[in-house]
């Protein structure tokens, strides 16, 4: 087992949400997954298009992540893109990345980043707009708990701010929901102060948070920085996706941010996706790279 | 107008024959420099040297670069005098400003 395998490993307790870690790509933690279970897969940040050299080739790396969501032995209920699923908002790039999620087994949906929506949203809504989503965000249930899909890219003028239409319509929408059911919410860039000096942050978040507040268990799914990073608030269980496409330097641990180059041997090593498990009422969290053990 | 002629001279003229007034570098996430100023009727030419894409996109929706990959140039021309302040779509937090005279 390679060190190199491990994007995290945290065990939290306490509100029933346990992360566990595998290190082979399987999910192997002992505790096999009964027939039947509900999971989910969170993929992000795929940036098509990009052509640097930091990854001269996101969609064989995109590919190989479908590929390793498909031979999940629990496939999933469905795969969330938590956006920038192109880099630059182009027609083509949209079509490349369309025809890719298409290989996906378990039905996907995506979320729009910033880089999906430059200029104007009209590109990505062609590709992935959602009939049951008129205006980018929406909810459902699906196993038991209650999941919150949501859009902070859609203002001109800040990244990451939600806007008072839908916070009203999040704020609606968990009135309506059991204290004890658990909630899950998907959006591009954090919805916590993850780290404001390079936008990482949602201007607005804490309206959100302050909804989720009365709820047993949280658990909020974010992309944008293209790392796992977790932080824990209350009740609130927060954590952002590894990239598909390219990692980006920890908070902090370089001037800018902006993508990262490591030896073309680790590449693997820092992309990756995640799986969600529910067992009874606790979140599993298990995040994977795309390293293949070599055992 | 003597940037202007020497610049004309240096042969910086853009296809449609007017002379690139400025150039302003994306680099290390900012606009440099940050405030140019120019007449009514001067092109201004950004230039991403970046590592990462960018945006050139003005506050009052005036002009738009679109994504501008790394080492990506795009040009605007300014007819109308005013202050146009503009910013990068994908890290709002870079700001600029071209003064038209």
């Amino acid at each position: 087992m390679k060190r190199d395998d491990f994007l995290k490993h945290v065990a939290w307790t306490g509100a029933g949400v346990a992360w566990t870690l595998s290190s082979s790509g399987l999910f192997e933690s002992g505790r096999a997954a009964a027939a039947g279970e509900f999971s989910f897969v969170q993929i992000s940040d795929s940036h098509i298009g990009f052509t640097r050299p930091e990854n001269p080739d996101v969609a064989g790396t995109l590919r190989a992540t479908i590929d390793a969501v498909n031979a999940l032995p629990l496939q999933p209920a469905f795969v969330v893109h938590t956006g920038d699923v192109t880099h630059l908002s182009k027609p083509e790039q949209f079509d490349s990345a369309k025809q890719l999620l298409g290989g996906l087994r378990a039905p996907a949906f995506v979320l729009p980043g910033e880089h999906d929506v430059i200029g104007s949203p009209a590109a990505f809504a062609a590709a992935f707009g959602r009939k049951d989503a008129p205006d980018g965000w929406s909810s459902f249930d699906r196993g038991g708990a209650h999941f919150l899909a949501l859009v902070n890219v859609f203002n001109f003028e800040i990244d990451g701010k939600l806007g008072s239409d839908q916070i009203a319509f999040v704020e609606r929408d968990l009135a309506a929901q059991k204290s004890s059911t658990p909630i899950v919410v998907f959006a591009h860039v954090p919805l916590y102060a993850a780290f404001p000096p390079w936008g990482w942050t949602t201007e607005d978040g804490a309206r959100v948070l302050a909804a989720l507040r009365r709820f047993d268990a949280v658990t909020v799914l974010n992309g944008h920085v293209h790392q796992v990073l977790q932080h824990t608030d209350g009740n609130i269980r927060f954590a952002t996706a590894a990239s598909t496409a390219y990692p980006q330097p920890a908070p902090g641990a370089a001037d800018k941010p902006g993508p990262l180059k490591v030896p073309a041997g680790r590449l693997l090593s820092v992309l990756g996706y995640r799986s969600v498990e529910f067992v009874g009422p606790a979140a599993v969290v298990t995040d994977r790279s795309l390293t293949v053990s070599s055992g | 107008m003597k940037i202007l002629s020497s610049l004309a001279m240096a042969g910086v003229l853009a296809s449609t024959g007017q002379p690139v007034a400025a150039t302003v570098h994306v680099r290390n996430f900012a606009f440099s420099p940050a405030t140019v100023t120019v007449r009514a009727g001067d092109r201004v030419t950004f230039v991403n040297d970046d590592d990462e894409a960018h945006t050139v996109t003005a506050v009052d929706k005036s002009f738009d670069s679109q994504g501008l990959d790394a080492g990506d140039t795009w040009s605007h021309t300014f007819d109308e005098p005013g202050t146009y302040p503009y910013f990068c779509a994908l890290h709002p937090y870079m700001r600029g400003e071209v003064i038209v005279k």
